[in-house]
């Protein structure tokens, strides 16, 4: 989705200069001895498969993940051209249909397993905006199968020059050996993925933690807070560890199931760049694959976030805001913070809204939608108020809802909101006349 | 040809509630659509969001949701030998402008017609005479039946109505009548898909009122609907918030009946599906041999003109624009009133209507608490619910006390007779009768007469040269008698609730006029029947002319119902959608012979 490929924009910086000062090759990081499994004489664009049922699984990988999200964006089917602006310049999905000149049909399966699992592409070093960190731990049999399922993909001539614009010395790609030697486990699944299929999901296609792990000074995942949370692209992604006032705490596996798969568990729906990752990845997952996750994530410790005791309602700005909430949002979010089942979520009991507000203020400012899925199509649509709203107002309805019907949370600060208008490009609230 | 685009197997042309419903039939059976729409994209949480959408003023006032009169506009004209003028101002009639059509700004009143409605010919001749018919028509009046029965349009109403998750109560459920809902309307299988809306202070009143006076009050069947609910295309609504913002606006919060509510979310994702919008077709193209057409030549925002091939066209526009499409298509032949030959234009009618104003001195009625079809009705005097032996007319009139909006700019004229209508006394008299003001409307059937028609103004023309399309139509004898008959109920009804100062406004009692109407519903003009010398499409919607040309909105009503059509068309385009994907598109052909 969307939001990986920023945070491995972000930590670009810290590549160059990691690349830079040690001078030091890590066998470890760089080592692909695991392709040797991989075929390494025909190309992608010469190879075809009978096998069926290995292209249906192949598909089911890459679903799973989702490399249409990045890698298909309006050129035709994983043509590439998806342009991702950081920091440093521009980068651009690469086309990874099977044409010779511009895709990667002159890979072979090997070629392929050390671009997917390895970050060691056609053109060197793959930027880590590619998960290729979570990749690492897909199996062999996965990487078979979409092998397969890549060969049934048109080819699209569509050259990309995927580094072009970026600055130097960003557009160096040895210099991302650096950042892999830093941050890369070049390791596969470290368990059976039979019997932990929850825990293979969400480590390796889900790459689930690339945004709901906090991140380090250094832009690294910080694996002492697993899944406990992480802000990707001004939208917070929740904690998804067991903590029964900000977490999964209380949500059963098939809640989780139900939520992966349709975009609601009944309370929440997801927005943002989650939104686009239950739409293009999530609802393809079987229930029983849906369930797994949903019972791995319910076995996690619970993080140590504590409860934050609800801010009084009984005050002027409280009042204001009430009233402001009516007006404006209880149409669809109803007078008791209840929503629309499925299709608008509700503040009472919505846990995942009471941490970091980063991503109740995007929507605020910005708009959300909800995901279309096969199950609920409606993919309901939130407005912006950015034109209607000062900060203040914006803060104060946020905090209101934070704190009402059973909620506790941290008020929104008012600066909190100008600093988002300004980071999206939202626009000013709209200027009443003057007398 | 030029910009000639991939052949489709079916074009749609209009994608309002018609086409909507249409694409989605078509596309679900696999078929590979395209609908070519003249006004742009709409969406609610973008366009017409909670804090947008009570912006009366934008809305309503100046009609910004309605195509601007400068696309298109009609010329009007009383009577044949008069010359038509252009219309002005949208007030009769309002075309859509938007992936939405009218059925993105229209109130969602949600109606079936009645069984009568469909054969007034033959009932009439059953229940009062073979001889009662013909001084009618004598008369000049064009009474012919549908070619389809209430039974027969049934499912495809229960279809459409679970797609727009209508809300009501019904009133015959397979032949019982259930007090509470409306005992008049024609057996249905199952219940609403919704409850009915819940009672203002003046709906309380009038039902019990009503009640009262020995009639069968019952909640208007409504597309604001009263809950949450999920449609069968897994679309979600949400329900109702009694805003009162309703008809000239979108829906905010997904709650009103409308292809994006209920339809577009589900069909923008399907492969099979594409819309061009901000292009507008010209008309259709016809094989040399006039029998069937190729397809279709549009012209974009940009003035570049192209043209879709398609082996099927439904025209789904506007009703006057159907009309015209097949006009300036030259598919079948131009109604003529001299020689009653030609069926293209024929069977014009509109909707007879008077409302009744009274004011209750201290009450709250609290009109800010609306719906766009929010009300009580009774049907006792709709369609032949009622004796009309010894009555000088046929038809009749819904009767309902409504509760609709509390627009303040709307209302502002809704104050006591005899005050002033500007300044402080003005200012005072409508904070008080805002309050205690209340209507009841009767909305009355139509029917056609000779005289009544549309065809090409042979002066006016539109912005690509094309002709517009001219009306001429007044009220007819029948349809004066009738709408004085449910006025005096009306009145009395009123009256028993309590309700001074009355104010009457029977429309039918000057000329027709296009800027002074209280209903928009303009039907007829390409109407459907089983004979091809008095209909320009036959029971299923298709053409008699052009057998791969099929046509749906309520200009295929031989006449009017006394009540809004959409249900009706609604339940059209499922039936005229199914038609040619289970039988028309393997076994192209007329599917009645002629």
């Amino acid at each position: 989705m969307a939001s990986i490929k920023k945070i491995g924009a972000g930590v670009l910086g810290v590549a160059v200069i990691a690349a830079a000062g040690a001078g030091v090759w890590a066998y470890q990081t760089l080592n692909t001895s695991r392709s040797a499994v991989a075929d390494d004489t025909i190309t992608l664009a010469e190879f075809t498969s009978e096998d069926q049922d290995a292209i249906a699984r192949g598909e089911y990988v890459m679903r799973a993940g989702d490399c249409a999200a990045c890698h298909t964006r309006g050129a035709g089917d994983f043509a590439g051209g998806y342009e991702i602006a950081t920091p440093f310049g521009t980068l651009v999905s690469s086309n990874i249909t099977p044409d010779v000149e511009t895709g990667i049909g002159a890979m072979t399966e090997r070629d392929f397993f050390n671009a997917v699992r390895h970050g060691q592409g056609s053109e060197g070093m793959l930027y880590p905006a590619m998960p290729y960190t979570a990749y690492a731990k897909l199996t062999d049999q996965d990487m078979h199968d979409l092998w397969d399922y890549m060969s049934t993909v048109a080819p699209v001539s569509n050259p990309i020059d995927e580094n072009g614009g970026m600055r130097f010395p960003y557009n160096q790609r040895l210099a991302m050996a650096g950042w892999n030697m830093l941050f890369f486990d070049n390791a596969g699944f470290d368990g059976d993925p039979e019997t932990e299929r929850g825990r293979y999901l969400v480590d390796g296609a889900g790459h689930c933690s690339a945004c709901h792990s906090p991140r380090n000074e250094l832009g690294a995942e910080m694996a002492s807070a697993y899944l406990e949370g992480g802000v990707v692209d001004g939208w917070y992604a929740p904690d998804l560890t067991q903590n029964p006032h900000v977490g999964l705490g209380g949500s059963t596996a098939e809640e989780i199931a139900d939520y992966l798969r349709t975009g609601s568990d009944g309370i929440s729906v997801a927005a943002g760049p989650m939104a686009e990752a239950v739409e293009h990845s999530l609802q393809y997952l079987t229930q029983e694959d849906a369930l797994a996750v949903g019972s791995y994530l319910t076995s996690l410790k619970a993080s140590d976030v504590a409860p934050v005791a609800p801010l009084s309602l009984d005050t002027a700005e409280m009042q204001r805001a009430a009233d402001d909430y009516e007006v404006n949002c209880s149409a669809c979010h109803g007078l008791a913070g209840e929503g629309i089942t499925g299709m608008v979520p509700a503040f009472a009991g919505n846990k995942a809204m009471l941490s970091d507000p980063s991503g109740m203020i995007h929507a605020m400012l910005k708009g959300a939608r909800a995901p279309h899925t096969g199950v609920r199509q409606t993919a309901a649509g939130m407005p912006s108020f950015a034109w209607k709203m000062s900060d203040a107002q914006v803060a104060e309805i946020l905090t209101y809802v934070r704190n009402n019907w059973g909620n506790g949370a941290t008020a929104v600060n008012p600066a909190q909101v100008a600093q988002m208008r300004e980071e999206l490009g939202a626009r000013e609230k709209i200027g009443a006349p003057s007398h | 040809m030029a910009n000639e685009r991939p052949k489709a197997d079916v074009v749609i042309v209009g994608l309002g509630w018609a086409g909507s419903v249409m694409a989605e039939e078509l596309t679900r059976a696999g078929l590979n659509v395209v609908a070519i729409e003249r006004g742009a994209w709409r969406d609610t949480s973008t366009d017409f969001p909670p804090a947008v959408d009570p912006d009366e003023l934008r809305w309503h006032t100046r009609r910004e949701l309605l195509q601007p009169m400068s696309v298109e506009t009609t010329t009007f004209r009383n009577k044949t030998g008069q010359t038509a003028a252009p219309v002005r101002n949208w007030n009769a009639f309002q075309f859509g402008w938007n992936v939405g059509g009218a059925g993105t700004h229209w109130a969602g009143m949600s109606w079936r017609f009645l069984p009568w409605d469909f054969e007034v010919a033959t009932q009439t001749a059953e229940r009062y005479g073979e001889a009662r018919l013909d001084s009618l028509m004598a008369e000049g009046l064009q009474l012919q039946d549908w070619g389809v029965t209430y039974e027969e349009m049934a499912p495809y109403y229960d279809r459409f109505e679970r797609i727009a998750g209508t809300s009501g109560k019904a009133g015959n459920l397979n032949g019982e009548r259930i007090k509470g809902g409306n005992v008049f309307e024609g057996p249905r299988e199952r219940d609403y898909p919704t409850p009915e809306l819940k009672d203002t202070n003046w709906m309380r009143m009038y039902r019990e009122t009503t009640e009262g006076m020995g009639y069968n009050p019952f909640t208007i069947p409504a597309g604001n609907i009263s809950q949450s609910y999920v449609n069968p295309l897994g679309v979600t609504m949400g329900p109702c918030t009694y805003c009162g913002f309703c008809d000239f606006h979108g829906c905010g919060n997904f709650s009103k009946s409308s292809p994006q509510a209920c339809i577009l979310p589900a069909l923008m994702r399907r492969p099979n599906f594409t819309v061009l919008t901000e292009t507008e077709v010209l008309h259709a193209v016809k094989h040399e041999d006039g029998k069937t057409v190729k397809g279709v030549q549009f012209v974009t925002r940009d003035g570049e003109e192209g043209f879709q091939p398609a082996d099927v066209v439904c025209i789904t526009a506007y009703q006057m624009d159907n009309v015209r499409l097949m006009l300036l298509s030259g598919i079948g032949e131009q109604y003529d009133p001299t020689t009653m030959k030609g069926t293209i234009g024929r069977n014009y009618s509109y909707q007879t209507c008077s409302s009744v104003t009274g004011f209750f001195s201290g009450a709250k009625m609290n009109p800010f608490i609306g719906g766009g079809a929010l009300g009580v009705q009774i049907d006792d005097y709709n369609g032949d619910n009622f004796d009309h032996a010894d009555l000088d007319f046929i038809g009749g009139a819904g009767i309902m006390g409504y509760s609709t909006n509390g627009r303040p700019i709307a209302n502002m004229n809704g104050i006591r007779p005899g005050n002033k209508r500007w300044g402080s006394e003005w200012k005072e008299a409508y904070a008080r009768d805002y309050q205690e003001v209340a209507n009841i409307f009767c909305q009355g059937t139509s029917m056609p007469t000779r005289d009544a028609y549309l065809s090409l103004d042979p002066t006016y023309k539109d912005r690509h040269g094309q002709p517009l399309l001219r009306l001429t139509f007044d009220w007819n004898r029948n349809d004066k008698s009738m709408i004085d008959f449910a006025t005096e109920k009306a009145i009395e009804i009123m009256k028993e609730a309590g309700g001074e100062d009355l104010m009457v406004d029977n429309q039918a009692e000057a000329a027709w006029n296009p800027y002074k109407q209280h209903s928009s519903h303009t039907i007829g003009g390409l109407v459907m029947g089983s004979d091809p010398s008095t209909s320009a499409l036959n029971p299923y919607l298709q053409s008699w002319d052009c057998h791969n040309v099929f046509s749906v909105g309520a200009s295929a009503f031989p006449n009017n119902g006394g009540y809004n059509p959409t249900l009706t068309v609604g339940a059209l385009a499922v039936r005229a959608a199914r038609a040619i994907h289970e039988t028309y598109i393997n076994n192209p052909g007329p599917l009645v012979e002629a």
